[in-house]
């Protein structure tokens, strides 16, 4: 997994409440056996204005020119500003496959579904949880100031407003450490095998039926 | 000792160490696995040199790629085929137990679990797949994971995990005849929002949860995620013991009692704390039809579309506007006018037997509409098809005019050739009402099984009380 530190970039707006992941990564791209190359069909049907499959030029497609992310001055936005309970619904984890492949290492939202926000972790992208009236504040930013870029510090739990003003956000001491570190989680559970056996044989004592 | 939930029971007996960090390591007994994401969990797997832990803790079947029609011809999709033979020689190669495409135990993955015993009470039961609250309905702990904690999982047996909040959702008093299951978690995801339930495990109890069959308790259990809880559970009773009872998986012999023991504990204690406690009173819950792109968009068949304008809030008067744009929907309509052009009854929400049976029952001695394009059947598993097959549900169907098809996720997320057309209306008794999931612009209304059905006969959504 990809180290994440410190970023700075374009911020992107998706003004919508309840993004689920179906509308982040279309089922149809489910079917491949790969864990890259979803980027170009990230929010595939509010980003093309015909139908996409898999195996398709997506250079060759017409783009919907009212999609915030075709629009010029997004381009190269590597933060994505987001509503309420954002990646909810399935939890495809070719969602954050998606959003890391085509660019996005941080999102920030007043909320997100859990299962979604926990996949995010472990693909090197940062999923932030601002207050509302802030996320709110930010919207409005982004859509007054072209080119508005935030920098983010994971490690001061820092977000830097153009003008230098600094947004503090939680995040567990866990996360941080692995997203800090690029560590990924089996390693270091792998650690603590003499646990797992410990436990397992006490449980066959207590309910033999779950190991038969 | 402290009085404890449902929940903190399944979660401290399942402990593996606390990790002092605010996570702990838990141990999980079932791990289901289907095709879809499953792959690169195999391949990371593959790449570290790693095996299983416990190859008998997995279950394997493909149910969303899977045709419904036409089986003995194979998968005609490459891409789909190819994503189900990746299932087929995962399996092989780890030694993973799999119900394959053509065996009569295959089906959708949240429906067999329970079907073969494979899900018990008391376990930890994980897969790739959010509807896995469905298997909380036997008091165990189930949610859904992501790709890369199922490498987790298959690797150490364990997940490292937060421990939720807990909330109860106790709804009270007697539901009225044909407001089943379904139409009860729809009227709970209306209350709480689908956001309602994030960062919680929810626990449902109250006499009307009480009176659901195990076929019901896991409809309410398999949408906890729509109301953005991972994990949604009921405390064990005798229904539960007799549900599992004799099936493959089930303990038996001495064993069984030494298992009944342990499920009879599996109860919240009389009192324990919850963080979060709501109410519901079961009398009040009429036949609901979602109206909108999301499951909280919902009212009673006998309400009317929503006006955005009625909303203060406004992210959500916006969403109400795009949902009613993407419906084509008008605001105020009364909801027994709009009319589907399809019907889908089936998904892990509901297309066991007790669904069928129910659709059945409306469907018994009437015809569907003309104005209905196509209305579909579709079991969860090849084990309801045959027994629906032996109760003559099947002939009733078809002898209606609803096609009769073999099983699997279908047109719940439209991954195989099951799909709604752009602009088409579907009733649906799926769980995700989101754009496009079951086809490019098509339009869901989630209702229940007998709702779908009393909509296929009449045309329009109509109260099935209103049929009998």
């Amino acid at each position: 997994m990809e180290k994440f530190d410190t970023l700075t970039a374009i911020v992107a707006p998706m003004d919508r409440a309840n993004v689920d992941t179906d509308a982040i990564i279309p089922k149809q791209f489910l079917k491949s056996i790969k864990r890259s190359g979803f980027g170009p069909n990230l929010f595939d049907e509010w980003r093309y204005l015909d139908h996409g499959e898999p195996g398709m030029d997506n250079s060759k497609r017409t783009l919907n020119p009212d999609f915030v992310l075709n629009q010029p001055r997004y381009q190269g936005a590597r933060i994505l500003l987001a509503r309420e309970n954002f990646g909810c619904g399935s939890s495809r984890e070719h969602a954050p496959w998606a959003l890391e492949d085509y660019g996005f290492r941080a999102i920030i939202a007043p909320s997100y579904a859990d299962i979604f926000f926990n996949n995010c972790f472990k693909n090197g992208i940062l999923p932030i949880v601002l207050d509302a009236q802030i996320v709110d504040e930010l919207f409005k930013q982004v859509a007054a100031n072209e080119g508005y870029q935030l920098s983010i510090d994971l490690d001061a739990q820092t977000i830097t407003t153009p003008d230098g003003k600094a947004i503090p956000f939680d995040v567990d001491a866990f996360r941080k450490h692995c997203l800090l570190n690029g560590l990924d989680d089996i390693g270091l559970t792998l650690q603590h095998v003499d646990d797992i056996r410990a436990y397992e044989q006490k449980r066959q004592q207590q309910a033999p039926w779950l190991f038969s | 000792m402290q009085a404890r939930t449902l929940y903190d029971k399944l979660w401290q007996d399942h402990e593996v160490r606390d990790n002092g960090d605010g996570t702990s390591l838990i141990y999980i007994d079932r791990h289901l696995v289907h095709e879809v994401t499953s792959p690169q969990a195999f391949e990371g797997l593959r790449l570290a040199g790693r095996k299983p832990w416990r190859v008998t803790a997995n279950i394997a079947t493909p149910d969303h790629n899977v045709p419904t029609t036409d089986r003995d011809k194979g998968i005609a999709d490459p891409v789909s085929r190819l994503q189900v033979e990746t299932l087929d020689q995962n399996c092989v190669d780890f030694g993973i137990t799999e119900f394959k495409m053509n065996d009569v135990r295959q089906g959708i993955v949240h429906v067999i679990g329970p079907e073969q015993g494979a899900t018990l009470p008391g376990m930890t039961v994980v897969c790739g797949d959010s509807h896995t609250s469905t298997h909380g309905a036997f008091g165990a702990l189930a949610f859904g994971i992501g790709t890369s904690e199922v490498e987790h999982v298959l690797a150490t047996q364990c997940l490292i995990q937060k421990k939720s909040r807990s909330m109860l959702i106790s709804v009270d008093g007697v539901a009225d005849l044909q407001v089943t299951a379904k139409d009860i978690i729809l009227a709970i995801i209306g209350h709480i929002g689908t956001a309602g339930g994030t960062g919680y495990a929810i626990e449902f109890g109250g006499d009307a949860i009480r009176a659901l069959s195990m076929e019901g308790r896991m409809t309410l259990c398999n949408m906890a995620i729509e109301a953005g809880a991972r994990a949604g559970m009921v405390a064990v009773d005798d229904k539960t013991i007799e549900y599992v009872k004799g099936r493959p998986y089930a303990p038996s012999g001495d064993m069984w009692d030494k298992a009944v023991a342990y499920w009879k504990t599996l109860v919240s204690d009389a009192d324990a704390k919850f963080d979060k406690v709501v109410h519901l009173d079961a009398a009040e819950i009429q036949p609901q039809v979602t109206w909108g792109t999301s499951p909280e968009m919902v009212v009673g068949v006998d309400s009317t579309v929503p006006d955005p304008m009625s909303f203060s809030d406004p992210v959500k008067r916006d969403g109400a506007k795009a949902a009613l744009k993407y419906m084509g929907l008008e605001p105020n309509i009364p909801i027994n006018q709009i009319r589907p052009d399809k019907i889908f009854i089936g998904s892990c929400t509901n297309s066991r037997i007790e669904d069928l049976r129910a659709a059945a029952a409306v469907a018994k001695g009437r015809k569907v509409a003309d104005n209905i394009k196509l209305a579909m059947v579709v079991p969860g598993s090849g084990l309801v098809k045959q027994q629906a097959e032996q109760e003559g549900l099947d002939k009733i169907f078809i002898e209606a005019g609803f096609e009769w098809r073999e099983p699997g996720c279908s047109m719940c997320l439209a991954m195989n050739a099951d799909r709604l057309e752009p602009g088409e209306r579907c009733a649906s008794t799926s769980n995700r009402n989101f754009e496009g999931r079951q086809g490019q612009g098509g339009r869901t209304h989630l209702v229940s099984p007998a709702m779908a059905a009393a909509a296929a006969v009449s045309g329009h959504f109509i109260d099935v009380r209103e049929l009998d």
